[in-house]
């Protein structure tokens, strides 16, 4: 290449040549093998390990981990995800930013090195331990001295941290929780960690050690308002969701509230391509969201009406596809699979209760809970597959959707006619409306009745000929709920527009059969009134044949988790190898009382209903009357140690559940909450791992601050006056603070809640330990390996709960010994708990209405044996009830007496006789065996269970990998693809994507709801109250009347009021990366709130200026990022940016900036406290009332340039 | 004809989500070192905007790539040599750090040590540059997703009645960016000392670290700001299109890592001796199809026969006739270059966004995915094309709105397939395509995979000891081996320049697993707390320190 000399020489040398020749134009040189050993050299490593990240996110992507010398050097994704076939994208390779910088955590300045104790507290530990010579002694003496206990809780938060042995801090953590067990009881312990699926064996590790105490363990999906509970209302199940790759086979797809690159990066990818194959994709969002520029239309709804536009859309589909024409797909798929056949009674008026066999006198098993539709002929039908038919002997076989020849009506129509009132509540200022719409009725067994159809139709104001009432003149009629016209005066979205989606997402479903999805994620379930916005969704995809369509229905992609071996977990989560009852505990009410949130509520239950049923009560008295009757779980239970309780029945010669009835009858013993404010009843000792409740989580920041920690706080609320407090629980003048005894938190890096901690334990990070990582977004598991093994003095979180539980279970052997215990367990889900209410009906014994029978009209009270000291040994081995009870999910029972065998030999042996689980990569081959998603010998096993019950073949659905147990080593290898199992809803049977309920769809498997379909019509009592039998809109709260905060668009001298909403944020996942120097590097370094252009002109904010955002819950100091994509009159401020990374001083009260969640707080919807009745029945995660924060509303104003720190 | 082998990227904007994490899993695996905090070999812009460093665009501010002369001749922007010589000391056409910007990090480790005070700690942001609390203004990625005023984006200048900024016309869309590995690299002509180089065998552009004398005209001469300093150690340093992994076969760390799957690598066979003049044809935007003229047929049979006697292996060529680029550039011609008007023959090209929000559409009641409709909407984008014309084209709409109608067209006929319908084949013949040939480009835009994403051959070792004899002229010739020739136009005092100084992992593990700060200090690990030797390099006159850089 004599050219190639020449370029060189020609262009090497600065003086050869400026201008450029033909031949000299570049300088070409072979690559780099000399000059360029650096980068060579820069890219080496020794080894690449597979691992991934373990909590916060739905991902579940696997990485690569680069080692080089004994250090994390970097991470990339995996690409070795199983192929989903040739003719769709694949897996990989999922990832996104945040992920790809957890390295940096490894060695950064941030890292938790060594086990840290609060210093004013570790001195007077250590005093007092070494004068009184016990640990036990010690704690005691500190926590129960007014000014000791003062002096470390006052200065929670305030630095002051320092370093402590493990023995040291592990001895003292013991000491407080045997304390407590011995004075208040083991419920006044509470553990928190999410979201188990992504690091299932993390999370387990404990939840055992505190269920095996007799600790609560509080929900969280619930708590984080992620749970949508209309699917509990609808579906009957907790969230069941398509995989990612599903969103392939849709031809229509509607991205509601879901900003699927920024909250689903690596999912987001179908989305784009799905486009290419000609799905049209449609965004709703208020802003201009990172997902609208994929989108072939965009609707900008005002934020929290959503459930307008749907409820517009909805009138839309039922006008233009089940009146003016009938679609058979539509026609068959509601009949066979939804409830709006099925016959309601009317009462004054009003929607009444589902009509049921025990209605027609029929004297059969579980009448009350077979419900009736009108077949072909007009005569009442009992079809088979509503809850009467799942337990109890006659409805063996029974449980299921065949409906033979039986072709029921939609409509009564044909008798008489009758006119319903049904609420409205779209006025301004929230006050209830009333419309008058005409249904057809029939009369069967002496009542009026009608369909949930017909209801429908009036309830959308959908007109039909010959029918009295209100009804709207057309879609332009803007006047009358809910056309199009009429939304849009709510939303803002045109109405024209609003038509014409609900047009083409139906006419889609009904070319393709289903194939109509709509992703809906926080921007819509994080409302106050997230269940009516959903039910309105679900509406759509229901109405349209989409659920249990692969490509179709609803794809609820927020905090939604699948832990897919989800019954191994559970054994070993719940300790239900060894003890059963666990103790549960719904985290929003837990918090809602014991941060005394309570106490600044100013306004009656009531200002929500339609009816009079909760006049003079709070919301407080509702969770009290919600505890009493064993709707939902309430703990601490009682103002006793349960475990004094056991013992005092025991002296009384009275059964334990015999005994506490006739206390609480007495008046002598009662519920803890209550009496919240009560010392007795404080919560006194919690413990948190993957978790940061006080950076991330914790709505009404300020309040935990002020009351459960007692330390500085920025709460400017007043509590409630006299006339509004609760009427059933006590009121104490003066609100406790410090409550909590105990903060531990195991953590690897530091957050709000280590830096408020009394103890901080260091923890292993995702790239230290082994573990099992599972998601709902993709259909394989795999596995945590330790990159290096965890640096300084940081333990794995099994490592770390073992060891506590083995200094625990020294000092219990002195001072606690064995103990009865009592746990109140609510009456449950997928169990005949859930028919102790016939007709959702209330009953409160204590208000006279019926006896208080426990697991019927209150808790069942259960006795449960603790031997304190053995509480180690039992973490490090599978108990002996899962030899005589089995495990069960969802009400299949597997036995598992050949897996225990298996890992006898698999794990070996402990001590006590029990195969071992003592390390962690035991615990994944415990969870892998024990679940049928991964042993496929289970899977067929209760497929089979599950065939007797419904008389349906389900068990070939797993056949082809009956002989299939997914090994730790199979997960490590690469991730392996899970089996189909009666653990979950859809089918991977023959490689298909999962889709939720195609197992229902397909085999006619019902739905675990009273009617055994997708539920439109909800006839519980509390429901009712609130208007909401059918999916309705309901405004945001309105924060102004509720507590006179200033109106969205005042501005006054303190600023200009405008919506808060707190979304997902780009640059973290949750608090996790926020405080990551890579992420910061990307995003504007610190706290920051989006506004629009035109309120920032109008308080004169320019970008990037420091500004305050106050309101009565807190304050926020953050930097302002400005910008035309954010719609005028609401501000973002991106969720969990923590207090910890550039928050200066506010001006408002001198203390250190909040956080995100210093401005919101939490509001309890009554209907999410219903228990005992169908699916409206507790479940952990399941059912229960949500932590929403999206109604709030602040005042912002630019503040002084010059912060102090 | 001289045939040679150029290792390129094209990447699909239409599917980009804007996550960024090319950038980060290409800076924790490239420029995670001290004297290159700010530098991001990979970044991603969210469009409008003004880019990194900011407003690089802006040529006639920074003088980057090649102009013609008035004799029609190329030569560079930024003067000749006797300019250079004249600057050699003081290179003012540089942008300054806060261009780029300052980069920081936190005291963390307050926040665990912090003793009991009034407040809660806080980790505040201190300059890498200087150590000194600072108030974070000014970033790599300051505006994205359309943060902060957009109106300073280079772009506008020519078009800004076609733009509006409110809240109903906002568009967006991200433009990830690495070094183009132009054919025609202005980086390379300017670099006195004859340190960057083009490799035969694949085209990548390198930095030779012991040959660089750190006079920064590189930074000056690339027109995508894609050459950086490292004020470490004083070199140049720049993507090296992960030279270490291709040669072995595998995609680059952003590829690779790329979660939209939207990036493609493969070879194109180009004419060497066809480059200088396709990027002087006299009109900018000429360059365009001037540049596709350059490309070679790697199926030509006589082109085959001339990669052969070029020494080109036949894997190589096949590997040129799989390419995935090669399809997209040439045969599809959906990929567009990044700036062509700047003359370089970049080689990272993109397919421009579709960004298909049919608001003409929607107002007209009309199905907006019929294939007409789609068509007439292109003029109505939310995406005004003359915006992507001002980026890949030299503001020419035409071809452009050729690809948006390919992709629209693609659209259209494959939902005819998807929902059980007869083909239309008057779709494809409407945008000069065949079924076939956009059921294969649906097969390579929306499928992806992994295997026909990128199509790499390895390199051949066995040729390198060859190659590497022609390269030089004395193999001994690098900094400190026996050869040492003259390096800089002064000799080797003239410039000063260290040995480079690797970061070596035993220095980082000595450091990282310490408890306390001792020892070296860098990005990765100082905690911010005190102003530890060796972190901060010495204060330069052309890079002020901590000043505010907010727009």
């Amino acid at each position: 290449m004599p050219e190639l000399d020449d370029a060189l020489v020609g262009t090497r040398r600065f003086f050869t040549r400026g201008e450029v020749s033909a031949d000299h134009r570049a300088l070409f040189q072979i690559g780099g093998r000399q000059a360029d050993t650096f980068y060579r050299d820069r890219w080496s490593h020794d080894k690449v390990v597979r691992s991934t990240h373990g909590v916060n996110c739905t991902g579940s992507c696997s990485w690569k981990v680069y080692v080089k010398d004994g250090i994390i050097t970097w991470e990339a994704q995996q690409t070795d995800y199983p192929s989903v076939g040739p003719d769709r994208p694949e897996y990989e390779p999922r990832g996104c930013p945040r992920g790809a910088a957890f390295s940096w955590y490894t060695y950064s300045p941030t890292r938790v090195r060594y086990p840290y104790v609060r210093g004013v507290l570790l001195e007077m530990y250590r005093e007092a331990r070494q004068r009184l010579g016990d640990p036990v002694a010690a704690w005691a003496e500190i926590v129960g001295d007014p000014v000791k206990a003062r002096a470390y809780k006052s200065v929670r938060g305030k630095g002051g941290l320092v370093r402590a042995t493990w023995d040291e801090a592990t001895e003292m953590i013991a000491a407080a929780h045997v304390h407590t067990i011995k004075t208040y009881g083991p419920d006044r312990l509470a553990g928190f960690s999410p979201i188990p699926a992504m690091s299932m064996v993390s999370h387990a590790a404990g939840a055992r050690f505190y269920n095996l105490l007799g600790g609560a363990m509080l929900s969280f999906y619930d708590w984080y308002a992620d749970l949508p509970v209309a699917s509990p209302q609808v579906f009957g199940d907790q969230t069941d969701v398509p995989e990612s790759g599903d969103w392939w086979d849709a031809g229509y797809l509607v991205m509601w509230g879901s900003n699927l690159p920024v909250t689903r990066t690596p999912d987001a990818h179908w989305m784009a391509e799905a486009r290419y194959r000609g799905q049209k994709v449609v965004a709703v969002a208020p802003d201009y969201a990172d997902n609208v520029k994929f989108a072939d239309e965009w609707l900008a709804p005002a934020p929290g009406t959503d459930g307008a536009l749907a409820m517009a859309m909805g009138h839309v589909v039922l006008k233009e596809f089940f009146v003016e024409r009938h679609v058979a797909y539509f026609l068959d798929y509601v009949r066979r699979y939804t409830d709006l056949p099925f016959l309601v009674t009317l009462d004054d008026g009003r929607p009444g209760k589902m009509l049921t066999a025990a209605d027609l006198g029929q004297d059969v098993e579980n009448a009350a809970f077979k419900t009736v539709v009108l077949d072909a002929g007009g005569t009442p039908v009992v079809p088979n597959g509503s809850l009467g038919f799942r337990y109890g002997e006659t409805g063996e076989g029974r449980w299921n959707l065949d409906l033979g020849d039986l072709s029921p009506l939609l409509s009564a129509a044909g008798g008489d006619v009758a006119e319903v009132e049904l609420p409205r509540f779209d006025a301004p200022g929230g006050s209830v409306g009333t419309i008058r719409r005409g249904v057809p009725v029939r009369q069967v067994a002496g009542r009026t009745v009608t369909t949930v159809f017909d209801l429908l139709l009036a309830q959308y104001g959908v007109a039909r000929p010959g029918l009295p009432g209100e009804w709207p003149s057309g879609y332009d009629d803007a006047d009358s709920p809910y056309t199009p016209a009429w939304q849009e005066t709510v939303t803002g979205v045109p109405g024209p527009t609003a038509a014409r989606i609900a047009r083409e997402f139906a006419a889609n479903a009904e070319e393709s059969r289903g194939r109509s999805m709509i992703i809906m994620g926080a921007g819509a379930n994080h409302w106050f009134h997230s269940d009516t916005i959903y039910r309105s969704f679900l509406t759509l995809t229901t109405l349209t044949g989409c659920q249990g369509v692969n490509g179709g229905g609803w794809a609820h992609y927020v905090g939604q988790e699948k832990v897919r071996p989800i019954t191994g977990y559970s054994v070993l989560g719940t300790a239900s190898d060894w003890t059963r009852p666990g103790r549960q505990m719904i985290q929003t009410a837990y918090w809602y009382l014991h941060t005394d949130q309570y106490r600044y509520d100013p306004f009656s239950a009531a200002t929500l209903s339609v009816a009079d049923g909760f006049a003079g009560r709070s919301t407080a008295d509702l969770i009290a009357a919600s505890a009493r009757m064993g709707w939902m779980p309430s703990v601490p239970h009682f103002n006793r140690n349960p475990l004094d309780l056991a013992d005092e029945a025991a002296a009384a010669g009275e059964p334990v559940a015999d005994h506490v009835v006739r206390r609480l009858r007495d008046g002598d013993l009662r519920f803890a909450c209550e009496d919240p404010d009560a010392p007795e009843n404080f919560p006194r000792v919690l413990t948190i791992w993957r978790a940061n409740l006080l950076g991330s989580s914790a709505k009404g920041n300020e309040y935990f601050l002020r009351h459960l920690l007692g330390t500085d706080h920025g709460v400017r609320a007043k509590q409630a006056p006299p006339q509004a407090r609760p009427r059933d629980v006590t009121w104490h003048d003066e609100a406790p603070t410090g409550k909590l005894d105990l903060l531990l938190t195991l953590d690897f890096r530091m957050t709000s809640t280590t830096v408020y901690s009394d103890v901080v334990l260091p923890a292993a990070t995702w790239y230290e330990k082994h573990d099992l990582n599972t998601t709902d977004m993709h259909p394989f598991v795999h596995s945590f390996n330790p990159a290096i093994a965890p640096p300084w003095q940081t333990r794995t979180d099994w490592d770390a709960f073992m060891t506590i539980a083995r200094v625990f279970s020294a000092l219990a052997a002195e001072h606690l010994g064995t103990r009865t215990d009592v746990v109140a367990a609510p009456l449950l889900h997928d169990t005949p708990d859930e028919m102790a209410n016939p007709y959702g009906r209330v009953m409160d014994w204590k208000a006279g209405e019926c006896e208080p029978i426990p697991g019927r009209t209150m808790p069942k009270l259960v006795p449960v044996e603790r031997d304190y000291a053995a509480v180690a040994d039992k973490m490090a081995s599978l108990g002996p009830l899962l030899d005589s009870l089995g495990a069960t999910t969802k009400g299949v029972t597997f036995e598992v007496g050949r897996e225990l065998e298996y890992l006898r030999h698999k794990n070996g042996v402990a001590p006590n006789g029990r195969p071992s689980i003592a390390r962690d990569v035991d615990a994944c081959e415990a969870i892998l065996a024990l679940s049928g998603t991964t042993n496929g010998h289970l899977a067929t096993q209760g497929f089979r269970q599950l065939e007797r019950r419904t008389g349906v073949r389900l068990a070939d659905l797993a056949a082809e990998h009956e002989g299939k147990q997914i090994t730790f080593a199979d997960t490590q290898s690469r991730p392996t693809p899970v089996i189909t199992s009666p653990e979950w809803s859809g089918s991977e049977a023959g490689g298909r994507r999962y889709s939720p309920f195609v197992i229902n769809v397909e085999r006619l498997k019902p739905w675990h709801t009273l009617t055994g379909r997708q539920t439109f019509f909800l006839d519980h009592d509390w429901i009712a109250e609130l208007g909401e039998w059918l999916p309705t809109y309901r405004p945001p709260l309105d924060m102004h009347a509720l507590f006179g905060e200033p109106r969205v668009g005042e501005q006054g001298e303190l600023g200009i009021t405008v919506r808060y909403l707190t979304p997902h944020n780009k640059w973290s996942i949750h608090s996790e990366y926020q405080d990551n120097l890579f992420m910061l590097s990307l995003s504007r370094g610190g706290q920051s709130i989006w506004m629009s252009t035109e309120d920032a002109a109008k308080i004169g904010v320019r970008d990037n200026d420091w500004i305050e955002a106050v309101n009565r819950n807190g304050v926020v100091a953050a930097r302002a990022i400005v910008s035309h994509r954010m719609p005028e009159g609401t501000v973002y401020m991106h969720h969990a940016q923590d207090r910890l990374i550039d928050v200066p001083r506010t001006e408002t009260n001198g203390r250190r900036g909040g956080i995100h969640n210093s401005l919101t707080r939490l509001l309890i919807k009554p209907t999410h406290l219903i228990g005992g009745y169908a699916q409206l029945s507790f479940a952990f995660n399941y059912l229960g009332p949500t932590g929403n924060q999206r109604d709030e509303v602040t005042v912002i104003r630019r503040r002084s340039q010059e912060v102090e720190y | 004809m001289r045939v040679m082998a150029q290792m390129a990227m094209v990447m699909n904007l239409d599917k980009c989500i804007g996550c960024h994490t090319c950038s980060v899993t290409c800076k924790q695996a490239w420029t995670n070192r001290s004297g290159v905090e700010y530098v991001w070999f990979n970044n991603v812009e969210t469009r409008p905007g003004q880019g990194y460093p900011r407003r690089y665009e802006d040529q006639e501010t920074w003088r980057g790539g090649w102009a013609l002369n008035r004799r029609g001749r190329l030569k560079l922007k930024g003067g000749g040599r006797l300019r250079k010589l004249l600057t050699i000391f003081a290179n003012p056409k540089l942008p300054a750090i806060q261009d780029y910007y300052e980069p920081w990090t936190y005291d963390y480790e307050t926040l665990t040590n912090a003793p009991l005070q009034e407040h809660t700690p806080v980790a505040r942001p201190k300059s890498l540059l200087t150590g000194e609390d600072m108030k974070v203004s000014w970033s790599a990625n300051w505006d994205d997703d359309l943060g902060g005023p957009p109106d300073r984006d280079v772009l506008l200048a020519g078009i800004a009645d076609k733009v509006k900024f409110e809240f109903e016309r906002t568009f967006m869309f991200y433009l990830p960016r690495i070094c183009e590995h132009c054919l025609n690299p202005s980086c390379a002509a300017s670099c006195p000392s004859g340190a960057i180089y083009k490799r035969t065998e694949d085209g990548i552009v390198l930095v030779d670290q012991d040959r660089c004398r750190g006079w920064r005209m590189c930074v000056s001469g690339c027109p995508y700001k894609k050459v950086y300093f490292n004020h470490r150690t004083g070199k140049a340093e720049k993507c090296t299109f992960c030279f270490p992994r291709v040669e072995v076969g595998i995609p680059t760390v952003c590829s690779e890592t790329c979660v939209g799957r939207l990036r493609y690598i493969g070879l194109m066979l180009y004419d060497a001796d066809a480059v200088l003049e396709a990027a002087s044809v006299p009109s900018s935007q000429d360059l365009y199809e001037a540049q596709r003229g350059v490309f070679l047929d790697p199926s030509a049979p006589e082109v085959v026969t001339a990669a052969e006697r070029a020494g080109i292996p036949r894997d190589w060529i096949e590997a040129a006739q799989r390419s995935p680029v090669h399809a997209l550039i040439t045969k599809y011609r959906v990929a567009l270059p990044l700036h062509p008007e700047y003359r370089t023959m970049p080689m990272v090209w993109y397919i421009p966004p579709l960004s298909p929000v049919v608001d003409v559409v929607r107002d007209t009641g009309y199905d907006a995915e019929d294939r007409s409709n789609l068509f007439a909407a292109i003029e109505a984008l939310r995406i005004p094309v003359d915006y992507l014309a001002q980026l890949f084209t030299a503001g020419d709409p035409a071809p452009v709105d050729a690809v948006l109608r390919k992709l629209a067209a693609m659209r259209s006929y494959m939902r005819d397939l998807t929902m059980g319908r007869d083909p239309d084949d008057s779709i494809p013949a409407a945008v000069g395509m065949t079924g076939e040939q956009i059921h294969d480009m649906y097969r390579l835009l929306a499928l992806a995979k992994y295997d026909e994403r990128y199509v790499i051959p390895p390199a051949h070792a066995e040729q390198a000891h060859s190659l590497e004899e022609l390269a030089t002229s004395c193999s001994l010739d690098y900094e400190g081996g026996p050869g040492m020739g003259g390096s800089g136009p002064f000799g080797e005092s003239s410039g000063g320049p260290q040995p480079i100084a690797v970061e070596n992992f035993q220095m980082l593990r000595d450091r990282q697993t310490a408890d306390s700060l001792s020892g070296r200090v860098n990005l990765l690990n100082w905690d911010g707390r005190g102003k530890p030797e060796g972190l901060f390099p010495p204060r330069r006159s052309e890079e002020p320190p901590g000043s505010d850089g907010a727009s």
